[in-house]
């Protein structure tokens, strides 16, 4: 059937074709099918990114409220992972005060230190004399002139008693707490990091709970694409039939649909990074100003790489995910007539 | 080429569209479909091109029995099967050159073969200097041959054209039907339905009758 019998005329004007989406392989032989399989999909990425770009408002807009639906979970994210941080770079184990009766001597402490070393439940135990008290405290608070004038030490000895870490969970603290406090020489003891634990616990509560709103902002991005996706399919409906009345396969036809998807997630998952970094940025000054008071250096970080990662597969996942939903459901109600 | 067995086809709104359809095509035949409006021209070449499937009966076409072929095979199948209509159905958003590639683009044709294949298509139509041009800067004429070049741009083996003149004045339907005997010569096989019946009596082909989904006459070869 060679309804090419002019083809031979128009092969000289072949060069220089105006086909904006054409590909660069030959012919199609058995062999070169990979390659035309993998350069069709390669071609129809760029292609279908050449199409939101074509429309940038629209596209911007879904792209938009993609970024702020991931940036606030990713936002929240990066705020409990600095307070984690924050909180990591204190003592991870619990710290206990023994504060000794006045009347102990520095000697008399030395002998409970030694007896408290025994204690399997013990990692470390620190005598701070009554003496060595009185001189950090004026080194560090300033208060040399109020203390001179003091005629006898204030101060009591302090043992400070670090529990290996399988001991310092709530109820094993609370028990040593307790046989502490029934040394004879101590006067009272003090758990000063419990509120240390009390806070992790918190900011575990609040990071599961950052996951669960990702988790239902994540299906928000779901629907955003899905939705986006099925009136696209809707606009582009005349088009899809006269793909297919011309011997499309489904696969052909879904693909534009699939990469639109992936790339709204992706695009979208990169807005809520540049968000969450400007955010941060934003957020530096006033932090290390803060941090300036509690006589500290910590830098807030921003969104590491491997969470960037994350999020961005995350996205593109929604993406794909949103697309393929929308494009199975929707696609199928296209026939031509 | 084509084979009808006994083919009924029935709306549940509208009834039975064809009853009892049988005839036979032989490869490189060309042939008219004539009838009212509502007579089962359209229905008919739906199911050829595989839009529609029959109620009862068996429709072979290329010697592939379409009420076995599986839905993924249909793309495959339509490839084989080049479709004109009266609408044109053209892509208004894309250039001539474009609209007229789609059945290349979707096979994966490469680049060059394309752009060949496409050129002498649209050389057969007369249409090569507008290959840049929207449809909707084009006649209805010139839009209904850029519809033509799209069929026959993949050389498939059957061509079907419904009410390809339809909108058309006679001296443009006469160019078009011109185009068709070319097609004829070369060993296409066509099937056209229309009810111009004066350009159909001047033409002299096999004219199949249809009236209420009943074929009442084929007239034969002349």
């Amino acid at each position: 059937m060679a309804l090419g019998s002019n083809s031979g005329r128009a092969k000289g004007r072949a060069k220089g074709s105006t086909k904006p989406r054409a590909r660069r392989r030959r012919g199609p032989g058995i062999a070169e099918l990979p390659g035309i399989w993998f350069n069709h999909h390669v071609q129809s990425a760029v292609a279908t990114l050449g199409r939101l770009m074509h429309a940038p408002l629209p596209t911007l807009m879904t792209v938009a409220v993609i970024g702020v639906a991931l940036a606030l979970p990713a936002g929240l994210f990066v705020l409990t992972e600095n307070l984690r941080q924050l909180v990591g770079s204190w003592d991870q184990a619990a710290a206990v005060s023994v504060f000794l009766r006045r009347e102990v001597s520095d000697q008399e402490a030395g002998a409970v230190a030694q007896r408290l070393r025994d204690w399997p439940e013990l990692a470390r135990v620190q005598v701070i004399g009554a003496q060595e008290a009185l001189g950090e405290f004026r080194d560090q608070a300033g208060f040399a002139d109020a203390l001179a004038q003091l005629t006898e030490n204030p101060l009591p000895a302090v043992l400070a008693v670090s529990p290996l870490p399988a001991y310092s969970q709530p109820e094993p603290i609370a028990d040593l707490e307790e046989r502490l406090g029934e040394l004879p020489e101590a006067d009272f003891v003090r758990v000063d990091t419990q509120w240390l634990m009390r806070f992790q616990a918190i900011l575990d509560l609040v990071q599961a709970a950052v996951l669960m709103l990702g988790g239902l902002l994540g299906m928000g991005v779901l629907l955003i694409v899905g939705n986006t996706i099925r009136l696209e399919i809707l606009n582009r409906r005349d088009e899809i039939e006269i793909m297919e009345l011309v011997g499309a396969t489904a696969a052909f036809v879904r693909r534009p649909f699939l990469y639109a998807g992936g790339w709204y997630g992706l695009l979208g998952g990169l807005s809520a990074w540049f968000l969450v970094t400007v955010a941060v940025l934003a957020l530096q000054g006033p932090v290390s100003r803060l941090a300036s008071l509690y006589r500290s250096d910590f830098p807030l970080t921003g969104l590491g790489f491997l969470p960037l990662l994350a999020i961005l597969a995350g996205s593109m996942f929604l993406g794909l995910v949103g697309s393929w939903i929308a494009v199975n459901r929707h696609l199928r109600g296209v026939e031509p007539d | 080429m084509i084979q009808f067995e006994h083919v009924f086809k029935r709306y549940p709104e509208r009834g039975d569209a064809l009853s009892d359809v049988s005839f036979e095509l032989e490869a490189g035949e060309m042939v008219f479909l004539t009838g009212h409006s509502g007579a089962g021209k359209s229905t008919l070449l739906r199911l050829i091109g595989l839009l529609e499937r029959p109620s009862r009966g068996q429709v072979i076409v290329n010697g592939r029995n379409l009420a076995t072929l599986p839905r993924r095979k249909i793309p495959h199948h339509r490839r084989q099967v080049g479709m004109i209509f009266q609408d044109h159905r053209l892509l208004q958003d894309r250039s001539v050159f474009d609209n007229v590639a789609l059945p290349l683009v979707v096979t994966g044709l490469g680049h060059k073969e394309t752009g060949r294949r496409v050129r002498a298509a649209l050389d057969q139509v007369g249409l090569l200097k507008r290959e840049r041009a929207l449809p909707v800067a084009l006649s209805g004429g010139e839009q209904q041959r850029v519809g033509i070049a799209r069929a026959v741009v993949a050389r498939p083996p059957l061509v079907l054209a419904d009410e390809p003149t339809g909108n058309l004045d006679p001296d443009l339907s006469r160019e078009i039907f011109e185009l068709f005997e070319r097609f004829h010569h070369v060993g296409v096989t066509l099937m056209i339905a229309t009810h111009d019946l004066g350009l159909i009596r001047s033409m002299r082909h096999r004219t199949f009758t249809l009236d209420e989904g009943r074929l009442v006459n084929d007239s034969g070869g002349w």
